[in-house]
């Protein structure tokens, strides 16, 4: 009984969300083909693959802030470059309201990126050390052909009073070298929101900045979705600061996404032991507190070679037999949250 | 008679665009065994202190002023020779970026026995062995991997080699340069149970090295906080997570996320860390300071606000005397 | 809390740059002020300054020569292979001409072919380069295959044969020393685009919407463009010498123009009769006008790589 109710509330859900929602992707899957030696490959016609994304399926509502978080090689990085296009998928879906675009070509696609921009981590490797803070921030506008000199000036202008360079004028010259990596990311901030896009992808823009600097920048992006109604893939894997902003996290682990739930659920309910497990091992700064770190077995494996089953198994405290050999679907246990653990 | 004793330490680098002031009027002690954790933001002088420690800081840096006293003996003007046997015997050093830091050509066992038979010329072999395979046990890596190139390890296991490396002398004091920052969370808190741990079984002076507040604030007893070159504050932990007094450590605490707090404000500092070519005159913290007064213009000197608590800041309430 | 502040904090504005910020638009605006700070620049600073001397006084000193000349270098004044003296400073040729002159007025040749040869050089390998690299794949891979041949030649052999092939003249001495630079200015473009394009900021302008030429010629080739400069200096000095090789071996310039490489070669025929000023003078021209180039080159490589400091 409990169970059909349940059911019920997360079709009707599933339904709501349709409505709102802005991004889908669906049966996602990236495999990088693994370049093989000319002996390796006369002793084997098998192919390998790095399975960097595994058959992934989530959807972003409008505004909303949905964090792809785990450990690096998790696939969260591939993930946000390949819904941007930014590399092709191997299969799968990818929907921008509601429109298929893993198809788009050309002239098509380039109008898309004005829609879909993205942020990215390295704030001294985004800029273009030869183009000024001006004309690299206007750069798409030419490129889109939006504006013309005076006009394309003013945007710059007001543009970079928005990500807090202030006074405008002053930057509109400078090259990058004369920025810190703060100043450098606001940059990029600015080059990102000028076509005013309506989704973006943010991937890890703070985990190369200064602690001290870092509580600004992720304003800066929760004030665009305020005022601009952005909607944000953001990828990191720093938890404390998904925390801080997200509304959903889906956690993933070799490609595949292990649990998915609102902030709350995540945090202070985890359900997959390795959700737990990344839980525990975040530092608190606070010396008091004595924390009970979960313990892991091993390492993260390569993802050429993916555990069968479900991936996680030879690092799980909670293996069974069941584990070794088949995989766990991600099934929901309230409407909003899904583990994919055989377990729960 | 401390482990490390550092008295008014200056250190420069004398570039060809001008001179970087990079560690001005730095004097704390450590005792063995003692945790001591170094946190500041990048410029903030933390790793030139660390290296200058151990005598490593690349030229153009110079050290100009002060006395780095380990057991008792000023390392400062050391004749080089002499250095050397400091190095990995007494002091020694974990660098940052365990990707580069081993050489890929040579077997791992090798990294282990070369160092110890530099160390000990009449070293045999076998022993060296025997050694370095107990060393590999206490770092959790299978011994038979004593073979294996650095390549073959992962991310992890390879810090874990830099960290055996550094403790297989036996040293008295370990400094460990952002050990962690290339690193997974779940491997980061192996990493720095490791070091733990071996601060537990061997007795060593640990100097933990870090951007991340929360692992400092974690894994230390006493705290530094630098910023722009000099010591702004520094504590015992509880006593500076309890009752911070510099105003960037206060900003700073206010803007790392805590896990564990359910609602949090997060606040940021504005304004940038400064530009060390053209510092600003005084108080380093000043421009960005929110109680900043005209006094600040001049360098404040370090305060002794009891509880074994030192702050370097005008603020600090009452007469402070000016340098 | 956030504590609301009232006054601005101090760094968080345009942080103040050596010299202005408006770094002005004309050229010689820029480099004269750019020349005397390099100076300031260290050794490699020096060697720059040095180099750009000894070639800007070498081509003023040609450029004038016609004005100044002390005899008309054609026509035979003076006694025949006579030392150097008051009159003739530099001493006169088998056929009575004045050294100086000759040397004053010689290296226009020289001159023109190294600039046309690097001209023709940049304009085919620089986008050859960056298209094919950018582009990848089977083309890719067969332009590099026909280029490497290129390069496996010795380049001296390869210039004799082409300089063989086509005649004698300026634009022909040019083109075959040309064909065996183009491999050099190819190779460095394609290694610096294919690192270049992995980078960030490419992608950045790929998810900006820019099309691949936009990429290629806003975004990657500015970045090119310093590895580019050492390779340009260096091709001069040697395209000097190659074209004095050519000369001397007789694939040159005709007989009425007075030239360098000319003078080498007739030089060292005179050389057994005692005549060293024939063959002399001019080879220090050459060698120094090699030098002044590679200075530039080499003074430069060190100033655009310089050395880490933190």
């Amino acid at each position: 009984m409990l169970e059909t109710i349940i059911l019920s509330d997360v079709l009707l859900l599933e339904r709501v969300q349709k409505l709102s929602e802005i991004v889908r992707v669906e049966n996602l899957k990236k495999y990088f083909p693994v370049q093989k030696s000319v002996l390796e490959q006369l002793l084997s016609r098998k192919k390998s693959y790095v399975k960097a994304v595994d058959n992934l399926t989530f959807s972003i509502r409008k505004k909303e802030i949905f964090t792809l978080a785990g450990e690096s090689g998790c696939g969260k990085t591939t993930t946000g470059r390949v819904l941007l296009r930014l590399t092709e998928p191997t299969s799968g879906g990818i929907y921008f309201k509601g429109e298929d675009i893993t198809r788009l070509k050309g002239e098509r696609l380039r109008l898309l990126r004005r829609k879909m921009q993205v942020i990215f981590q390295d704030p001294y490797a985004s800029l273009n050390p030869r183009m000024r803070v001006g004309d690299a921030i206007g750069h798409p506008l030419e490129i889109h052909g939006l504006a013309r000199q005076e006009e394309k000036t003013k945007a710059v202008l007001e543009v970079l009073a928005k990500v807090g360079l202030t006074p405008p004028e002053q930057f509109i010259d400078l090259y990058p070298l004369h920025l810190s990596g703060g100043q450098r990311q606001r940059v990029a901030l600015a080059r990102s929101i000028i076509l005013k896009p309506e989704f973006m992808v943010a991937d890890e823009p703070v985990s190369m900045i200064d602690v001290s600097l870092r509580t600004t920048i992720i304003d800066l992006l929760l004030s665009f979705r305020n005022e601009l109604g952005l909607t944000y893939l953001f990828v990191t894997h720093d938890l404390a600061v998904a925390k801080y902003i997200s509304d959903r996290i889906a956690i993933m682990y070799l490609g595949k996404i292990v649990e998915i739930g609102t902030k709350q659920e995540i945090f202070s309910t985890p359900m997959h032991p390795y959700t737990q497990a990344l839980l525990s091992a975040i530092p608190v700064p606070d010396p008091e507190r004595k924390r009970k770190a979960m313990e892991l077995k091993g390492e993260v494996p390569s993802a050429i070679n993916v555990p069968t089953g479900c991936r996680f198994h030879p690092r799980c405290p909670f293996a069974e037999k069941k584990c070794i050999t088949e995989e766990a679907e991600l099934l929901p246990v309230t409407p909003t949250h899904s583990v994919a653990c055989h377990q729960k | 008679m401390p482990l490390l004793k550092i008295d008014s330490l200056d250190v420069e680098y004398r570039t060809n665009r001008g001179r970087i002031r990079a560690v001005e009027d730095v004097s704390f002690s450590l005792e063995k065994g003692e945790v001591l954790g170094l946190a500041g933001e990048s410029g903030s002088g933390k790793s030139t202190l660390g290296l200058s420690i151990i005598r490593l800081v690349p030229s153009p840096g110079v050290i100009v002023r002060g006395s780095i006293e380990i057991d008792g003996t000023d390392i400062v003007k050391l004749p080089e020779d002499k250095m050397r046997l400091l190095r990995g015997g007494k002091v020694a050093y974990i660098f940052q970026d365990p990707m580069t830091s081993l050489n890929p050509v040579k077997k791992v066992g090798a990294h282990f026995v070369e160092m110890m038979q530099t160390h000990e010329p009449d070293l045999e072999k076998k022993v060296a062995i025997e050694r370095t395979e107990k060393i590999l046990k206490d770092l959790r890596i299978p011994s038979e991997r004593i073979d294996d190139y650095p390549h073959q390890f992962s991310g992890g296991m390879r810090q874990r080699i830099m960290i055996g490396l550094a403790i297989a002398l036996n040293p008295d004091l370990v400094i460990a340069d952002e050990p962690t920052t290339a690193l997974d969370v779940i491997v980061q808190a192996k990493i720095l149970d490791l070091l733990a741990s071996l601060r537990d079984r061997y007795g060593m002076g640990l100097i933990l090295i870090s951007h991340d507040l929360s692992i400092i604030l974690e894994r230390c007893d006493k705290i530094i906080v630098m910023y722009g070159g000099s010591m702004v504050e520094y504590a015992p932990n509880a006593e500076l997570h309890k009752n911070p007094i510099h105003p960037y450590t206060q900003a700073l605490l206010q803007s790392i996320p805590n896990i564990e707090l359910s609602e949090q404000k997060l606040s940021a500092i504005p304004g940038s860390p400064p530009n060390m070519l053209n510092p600003p005159k005084g108080c380093s913290f000043g421009p960005r300071c929110p109680y900043a007064k005209e006094q600040c213009r001049m360098k404040p000197s370090l305060i002794d606000v009891g509880n074994d608590h030192f702050v370097r800041c005008f603020a600090t309430g009452e007469s402070a005397e000016v340098e | 809390m956030r504590k609301k502040t009232t006054k601005t904090p101090g760094s968080f504005s345009a942080p103040k740059t050596s010299g202005s910020t408006k770094t002005p638009r004309s050229f010689l605006a820029r480099i004269i002020p750019g020349l005397t700070s390099l100076t300031r620049r260290g050794p490699s600073g020096w060697m720059v300054t040095l180099g750009i001397a000894i070639v800007l006084g070498l081509v003023v000193m040609t450029a004038v020569s016609p004005f100044v000349v002390p005899h008309d270098p054609i026509l035979y004044h003076g006694p025949l292979r006579s030392p150097p003296s008051l009159e003739f400073p530099m001493g006169t040729t088998d056929l009575g001409q004045d050294m100086l002159s000759r040397v004053m007025m010689g290296g226009l040749i020289m001159l023109q072919v190294a600039a046309l040869s690097v001209f023709i050089c940049f304009l085919i390998g620089v986008p050859l380069g960056l298209f094919s690299s950018y582009v990848g794949g089977n083309f890719d891979k067969t332009v590099s295959l026909v280029i490497d041949a290129v390069y496996a030649f010795p380049g001296l052999v390869l210039a004799i044969a082409i300089a063989a092939v086509l005649g004698s003249g300026v634009i022909n001495m040019a083109i075959s020393i040309a064909v065996v630079y183009i491999p050099s200015y190819y190779r460095i473009v394609r290694s610096q685009v294919l690192s270049i394009k992995e980078l960030t900021y490419v992608e950045a302008a790929r998810s900006i919407g820019a099309k691949w030429h936009t990429v290629l010629y806003r975004y990657i080739f500015p970045n090119v463009v310093p590895s580019i400069v050492t390779v340009l200096t260096v091709n001069f000095a040697d395209a000097v010498l190659t074209a004095a090789g050519l000369t001397f071996i007789g694939l040159g310039v005709s007989v009425d123009v007075p030239d360098w490489g000319y003078d080498l070669t007739n030089g060292r025929k005179l050389l057994t009769s005692g005549a060293w000023w024939v063959i002399t003078f001019p080879g220090i021209m050459i060698i120094l006008l090699a030098l002044g180039f590679t200075f530039i080159g080499e003074g430069l490589s060190e100033l655009l790589n310089p050395k880490l400091e933190r």
